[in-house]
């Protein structure tokens, strides 16, 4: 009797404790989970009921030409960002684990810092550093191409400079991660090897590399699903145009739902996204795996 | 002979590389202290020439940049506060304790995990607009209190926990509370501050939720109240950078004294060193 009281008492204890995240979780998590998919079947605007349409939603978007824009886009920064933000983490991260004490720190500080800033204020440095009139980097751009160019009201121009502002300012967070993964390679490994009398090409190629792809996969994938979700920057520097030319999946459901009230569209929108990750990051992830270990 | 040549030679060519790295903010800094007039004249170069801190006071007296300021620290506090009491006590339970449904509790934190926030803003805006919550303090932070990965964290530091010291403990007829309280959050204080700076700082940099949620000037964060700063302002690029930078301030300096922290929390939280 005293076990079974003693059993419940303990029950109770662990719900006391699981309570308050689980209360949080189910109201401003799992419930707007499910009504998500609720709202795609239906023509409700922001902010009121709407009727059940069915797949209608769907039909409209794979007829939305946005849509195929937005698509198009995504796919577009997330190859101009996630293998040259893996490669360039890679190198500094390489660099800076050589320093070592007071200078490593100082370069993790000079490479990590921007990824502190807010969002906002990374852009507007930007912006103002790539101005058309005034802009520091415009006589770098004008010694390329000869002019200056709008960089953010021009069409070919805007994405791959929203790619270079993204990598800037998240940059740190992957060599943090890529050097956590160095310092987990144990020295010895090198000692030996050098002793075997590897070239520092062989180090890299047989120790550094192989140990450092379970991060590489890790920073892959994360980074991935990281410029899928590509809204911010876009908002702020180009609100998705010139041309639509850097509209973007979010920035449709921000429009749809907030500009032009249209609630289930965009909750159709969202789901479209949110699926593309989830699909995304399992196959990517399966995909390095099996890359891992083959080599 | 050669080899230190070439350490020291590769020592000045990653700082030379930090430097350009970090000529962006360098540049805002510049810009902040100049006049609007130098600012764009031609003969203004990548050297600092001026100290002029009108721009400063103009940032600070003429825009709602307090405001700001209170509404970003207020918010993010809070939600730090809540995100690591409820995470470290999801986590003990799950951790130390048994019930049924335990494994569904994590297996669910752990798909949480995969779900983009941004795909629930609709529902969530309805929900909060539901609550009253629209331009409230209440509305920014609701939905920035699930962080899975606060939970999957601390699980892993409390599992790592000798049982020894519960045992010792329950003889001595302590609750589980006590156990949470006095034993496992004390031991546990290193990491609990690194979540703590990490949440802090990913709460006071959030753009796009407290961007759909606030739509009064008065109330907006730091993030979101800066870019109408730009409106306001027009072209007045001094100012803009003053703007810019006290808003990244905090964060900046936060960061620079908890620098090995900040570093152990993104190393820990993604799982590649723990």
């Amino acid at each position: 009797m005293a076990m079974i009281r003693n059993r419940s008492r303990h029950r109770l204890v662990a719900l006391s404790l699981i309570l308050p995240f689980a209360a949080i979780f189910a109201l401003v998590f799992a419930y707007p989970v499910a009504e998500v998919v609720r709202m795609s079947f239906t023509d409700a605007p922001l902010i009121g009921g709407g009727d059940w349409v069915g797949w209608d939603n769907y039909a409209r978007l794979l007829s939305d030409r946005l849509f195929y824009t937005s698509l198009k886009n995504n796919g577009y920064f997330v190859l101009l960002t996630v293998v040259p933000t893996t490669a360039i983490a890679l190198a500094i991260a390489l660099a800076v684990n050589r320093l070592s004490g007071r200078m490593q720190a100082l370069a993790l500080v000079l490479f990590f810092t921007p990824y502190v800033l807010p969002v906002s204020v990374v852009t507007q440095i930007w912006a103002w550093m790539l101005d058309f009139q005034f802009g520091v980097l415009q006589p770098v751009i004008e010694f390329f191409t000869g002019k200056p160019v709008p960089v953010f009201k021009n069409p070919n121009w805007v994405m791959p400079a929203v790619a270079v502002v993204t990598i800037w300012w998240t940059n740190g967070f992957n060599v943090l991660l890529f050097l956590a993964g160095l310092r987990n390679i144990p020295t010895e490994l090198y000692e030996a090897a050098a002793l075997d009398g590897a070239t520092r090409r062989q180090l890299f190629g047989r120790i550094t590399w192989p140990l450092l792809w379970p991060v590489t996969a890790l920073v892959l994938t994360l980074q991935l699903i990281l410029q899928l979700k590509i809204f911010d920057q876009v908002y702020l520097l180009s609100e998705g145009g010139p041309f639509n030319s850097s509209y973007v999946l979010l920035l449709m459901v921000y429009r749809e739902a907030f500009q032009l009230n249209n609630g289930g569209y965009a909750a159709a929108v969202s789901l479209v996204l949110f699926l593309l990750i989830v699909v995304i990051s399992i196959l990517q992830f399966q995909i390095l795996r099996i890359g891992g270990r083959k080599s | 002979m050669t080899r230190r040549i070439e350490n020291l030679s590769l020592t000045v060519l990653t700082l030379l590389a930090g430097l350009i790295w970090i000529f962006p903010l360098y540049w805002a800094f510049v810009t902040s202290l100049r006049s609007e007039n130098r600012v764009v004249s031609e003969e203004a170069g990548v050297w600092p020439d001026e100290f002029n801190l009108s721009s400063y006071v103009d940032a600070l007296f003429n825009t709602s940049l307090m405001d700001w300021y209170v509404n970003s620290i207020g918010t993010s506090l809070i939600i730090t506060a809540i995100v690591l009491l409820t995470g470290m006590m999801c986590a003990y339970a799950l951790s130390q304790m048994e019930f049924p449904g335990r494994r569904l509790l994590y297996g669910i934190v752990l798909a949480s995990f995969m779900v983009p926030a941004q795909a629930l803003v609709v529902p969530q805006f309805i929900l909060m607009n539901d609550l009253d919550l629209i331009n409230r303090w209440g509305g920014i932070i609701l939905p920035q209190l699930v962080v899975p990965v606060v939970i999957i964290v601390y699980k892993q530091f409390f599992d790592a926990v000798p049982k020894e010291m519960r045992e010792a403990v329950t003889l001595d007829g302590g609750s589980d509370y006590t156990l949470l309280f006095r034993i496992y959050l004390p031991l546990n204080w290193g990491i609990t501050t690194a979540l703590g700076i990490i949440t802090f700082i990913m709460s006071w940099n959030a753009f796009l939720w407290p961007f759909l949620v606030i739509t009064t000037e008065d109330m907006m964060t730091i993030p979101v109240g800066i870019t109408q700063v730009n409106d306001a302002f027009g072209v007045a690029y001094a100012r803009i950078m003053s703007v810019a930078l006290l808003a990244a301030a905090p964060v900046v300096i936060a960061y620079l004294i908890f620098q090995k922290r900040v570093t152990e929390a993104v190393m820990i939280s993604s799982g590649v060193k723990g």
